[in-house]
């Protein structure tokens, strides 16, 4: 019934649905993508499943009721049934599984990345360092959005650019470049989550953990922190821009002329 | 023989009255009262926080609470519903009802049953005192991660001595339990003839005895971290604060089926009752009950996909998880195959079950996509999981003790309720349930992490729904309050078998029935 309205969600046309979205984004990475392919297999498994199960639950309550004078049947085991009504499942499963195996190890293999990001979660704002690139910075929220989220700010959210995804220092990576991230906190646990990215992954103080991103097309991606890690975890978004290779190379060139010209003006 | 009996009047006469009555009593009845009134006034408090929540979250921006009251909104909540209001109604109804069920006088060990009560008013005091602190409630969230936790103010010992104090009853209610089942069944009612709400509790007891006690230690070790200078968990000291999240798992996914097996039991004995047919597939009921039980000492980490496992143990906890489906798909089936060909009639506690059958499925669904480790990176963490969870404990658990509430009231009181007001209060619930949680999976797929006080505005629509159906929920529940007043001010005049298709030892008993319940155990074919 649920999975039904679900459905008809899904098939409404996009401009209706611009505002309400109901889907996990595909993403722009090979790791989104899976994750999305995985999530609908499972979506419509279980679609197939729940109209069987509650079909037949609905056709019984129509059907076998007394006021319609059913009389009740005698029957109250069959190891037959049973045993299918185990052993179908548990093939299904299987048949899911597979895949999702197959994806999981591809998606914890971070062997050959280009360029190594790491990102370290604080209370709360993010430090980004370009260890190859030698270009380090912190992140976070950005002055409007930070002003507009006060309580009883008198400001109509609304009218806030970005509101609560925007940030001040901005993560700039390449495309088609499979880029380490490295992740780890100074005081809480943080999550680096950005959707069309693909999954998160926690940052928690005193481990170095992993995932790879590998952007296919340009664009800016918001997400933001995804374990409660104290007040303003609410407000600790994520901002990437993806750019092709040649704009990230001028952009790292920038940025470590901009940390001369900084040293210099000390 | 009639002296004994005599004895046994003589004793009930002898009983205290008024408040007294309540707090010196050992009579499993009264427990069972206790637990399940003092069960209903933490739902509304607990209720209360969750609609300070989702008023804050009508729209985008902050009106009502500062983040800070916020997070302490949602610690206190998930704390109240899931120790204050779900375990003690599954253990009112444990108290009221396996005594009757069984053919036995009382619980085995009444004392110990009087004090696992009595303990809950003084722990939960506690724990909601510490909201009129200066530093606030507890606001690290209900599975209290370090560091996090660690950070709080004063109110971390006296959540912990709380906990602490559910623990310790919760072990001996569930002492009490096992004591009761294995010892003071009637003769002749073996394992594999016990009634399955009895099962199911069976081996619930034997969840809680094996879960309570890793929590315990789990925030022992917090409390140590805190003021005794150990560091377990504090990366800074050596711990290691991913460890805490390994112990609390391990004691939290048992506690998922704490939560969900007495409410099995219930739909189990109430889908046969209204369908005027047996229990479909009764001994791979009891199986797939005590497979679930055994599988969920393996599975818990599945709630920490995230945390950076070894891909190893990444695949092992995807794959158990996944193996779980199986027994709960068997009950699913079991029970759709106990309404087919039935002759069904739809009271009030059908109705609920019913929609326990459906909507608890639809929460295993998501259930199973959340099992999926590579689309978990993704769900975790946002309301998508807040969809799933809410979606298998309040269609799923509230709704089964609310149907076994109106299925054993008239057993228990003597007094039939109104079958007109409960059937809109079935229908008003049902409704607003949805209203409020189904909007929840969309915002989480489109990206909205959970545990937030504030949100983009892209969130708004689906969380103004949310909101609506919440105060709509909350308000359907005062008519059941209403109803529950409405039919104890009405004459005694429920049958003793109150439901026609009722099978058990509880209706051979007069509605309400006898003080010692089973004074002369009955034998059971
Ligand atoms: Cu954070």
């Amino acid at each position: 019934m649920k999975n039904y309205l679900y459905m008809l969600a899904l098939a409404l046309p996009a401009e209706i649905m611009a505002d309400w979205e109901v889907n996990m984004p595909r993403g722009v990475t090979p790791t989104s993508e899976i994750a999305y392919d995985i999530h609908m297999l499972m979506f419509w498994i279980t679609v197939v499943i729940g109209i069987l199960v509650f079909g037949v639950m609905i056709y019984s309550i129509i059907y076998h009721r007394k006021s319609v004078g059913h009389q009740p049947a005698k029957f109250h085991e069959s190891t037959k049934v049973e045993i299918i009504w185990t052993v179908i499942p548990f093939l299904i499963l299987v048949v899911c599984a597979v895949p999702a195996t197959k994806a999981l190890i591809m998606m914890e293999d971070t062997s050959d990345a280009g360029i190594t990001l790491k990102v370290t979660g604080y209370q709360w704002m993010w430090e980004y360092e370009y260890l190859e690139d030698g270009v380090n910075f912190f992140s976070k929220i950005d002055n409007e959005s930070n002003r507009a989220r006060r309580l009883n700010s008198g400001q109509n959210v609304n009218n806030v650019d970005n509101y609560l995804r925007n940030v001040d220092n901005v993560v700039v990576l390449p495309t088609d470049t499979k880029v380490r991230v490295l992740l780890t906190a100074s005081d809480v646990i943080h999550a680096w989550w950005v959707p069309e990215l693909g999954g998160k992954k926690d940052a928690i103080p005193g481990y170095v953990n992993e995932l790879w991103i590998n952007i296919k097309k340009p664009g800016v991606y918001r997400g933001a922190c995804a374990e409660l890690c104290g007040k303003d975890h609410g407000f600790m978004p994520i901002v990437v821009r993806a750019v092709p290779k040649m704009e990230y190379e001028k952009w790292v060139t920038l940025q470590k002329d901009n940390r001369v010209a900084e040293t210099k003006g000390n | 023989m009639s002296a004994n009996i005599h004895d046994i009047h003589d004793q009930h006469h002898h009983t205290p009255s008024g408040l007294m009555r309540w707090i010196t009593t050992t009579n499993h009845k009264d427990i069972g009262s206790l637990y399940l009134w003092f069960s209903l006034v933490m739902f509304f408090i607990g209720g209360f926080m969750a609609l300070i929540i989702r008023a804050e979250l009508f729209e985008p921006g902050l009106q009502l609470v500062i983040p800070g009251f916020f997070n302490q909104m949602t610690t206190m909540h998930a704390l109240i519903m899931i120790f204050g209001a779900v375990m003690p109604a599954f253990v009112g109804l444990a108290n009221w009802q396996i005594p009757i069920m069984i053919g036995a006088p009382d619980m085995a060990l009444p004392r110990l049953n009087n004090w696992s009560f009595w303990i809950l008013p003084f722990a939960f005091t506690m724990l909601l005192s510490t909201l009129f602190f200066d530093s606030g409630g507890p606001a690290a969230g209900w599975t209290l991660y370090p560091p996090l936790s660690l950070q709080g103010g004063n109110s971390m010992p006296f959540v912990i001595l709380s906990i602490h104090l559910l623990g310790i009853s919760s072990i001996l209610g569930a002492i009490n339990v096992i004591a009761t089942i294995l010892n003071m069944r009637a003769p002749g009612m073996t394992l594999m003839k016990m009634p399955i709400f009895i099962w199911t509790w069976l081996i619930t007891a034997f969840l809680l005895i094996a879960a309570m006690p890793v929590l315990a230690g789990a925030i022992t070790m917090l409390l140590t971290d805190r003021f005794f200078g150990t560091s377990f968990f504090t990366a800074s000291g050596g711990g290691d604060p991913v460890m805490f999240q390994h112990i609390f798992w391990f004691f939290g996914h048992p506690e998922v089926y704490i939560l969900i097996l007495p409410a099995f039991g219930i739909v189990s004995t109430i889908i046969p009752a209204f369908s005027r047919k047996k229990l479909f597939g009764y001994d791979s009921m009891v199986y797939a009950t005590a497979s679930i039980a055994l599988l969920s000492f393996i599975v818990w980490a599945h709630h920490m996909f995230t945390v950076g496992m070894p891909l190893a143990g990444e695949i092992f906890f995807m794959l158990t998880t996944m193996l779980i489906a199986v027994p709960t798909g068997v009950k699913v089936f079991n029970w759709v195959a106990t309404m087919w060909k039935g002759s069904m009639t739809f009271e009030t506690p059908m109705l609920f079950a019913l929609a326990f059958i459906i909507l608890f499925t639809i929460g295993g669904f998501s259930g199973l996509m959340l099992a999926m480790t590579p689309a978990d990176f993704q769900y975790h963490d946002t309301y998508f999981v807040v969809a799933h969870f809410h979606y298998v404990l309040v269609p799923g658990a509230v709704f089964a003790i609310i149907a076994a509430v109106y299925y054993w009231l008239p057993k228990w009181t003597g007094k039939m309720y109104s079958e007109s007001l409960g059937k809109l209060h079935f229908w008003l619930t049902t409704v607003f349930v949805n209203v409020t949680f189904f909007p929840m999976h969309f915002v989480g797929l489109a990206g909205m992490p959970r545990r937030i006080p504030d949100y983009p505005v892209q969130f708004a629509d689906f969380n103004a729904i949310a909101s609506v159906g919440a105060f709509g929920f909350g308000l359907s529940q005062i008519l059941f309050v209403y109803i529950l007043y409405n039919t104890l001010k009405k004459d005694v005049t429920a049958d003793d078998k109150v439901w026609d298709g009722a099978e058990g030892l509880e209706w051979t008993l007069s509605s309400p029935p006898p003080y010692h319940s089973f004074e002369k155990a009955p034998r059971v074919e």
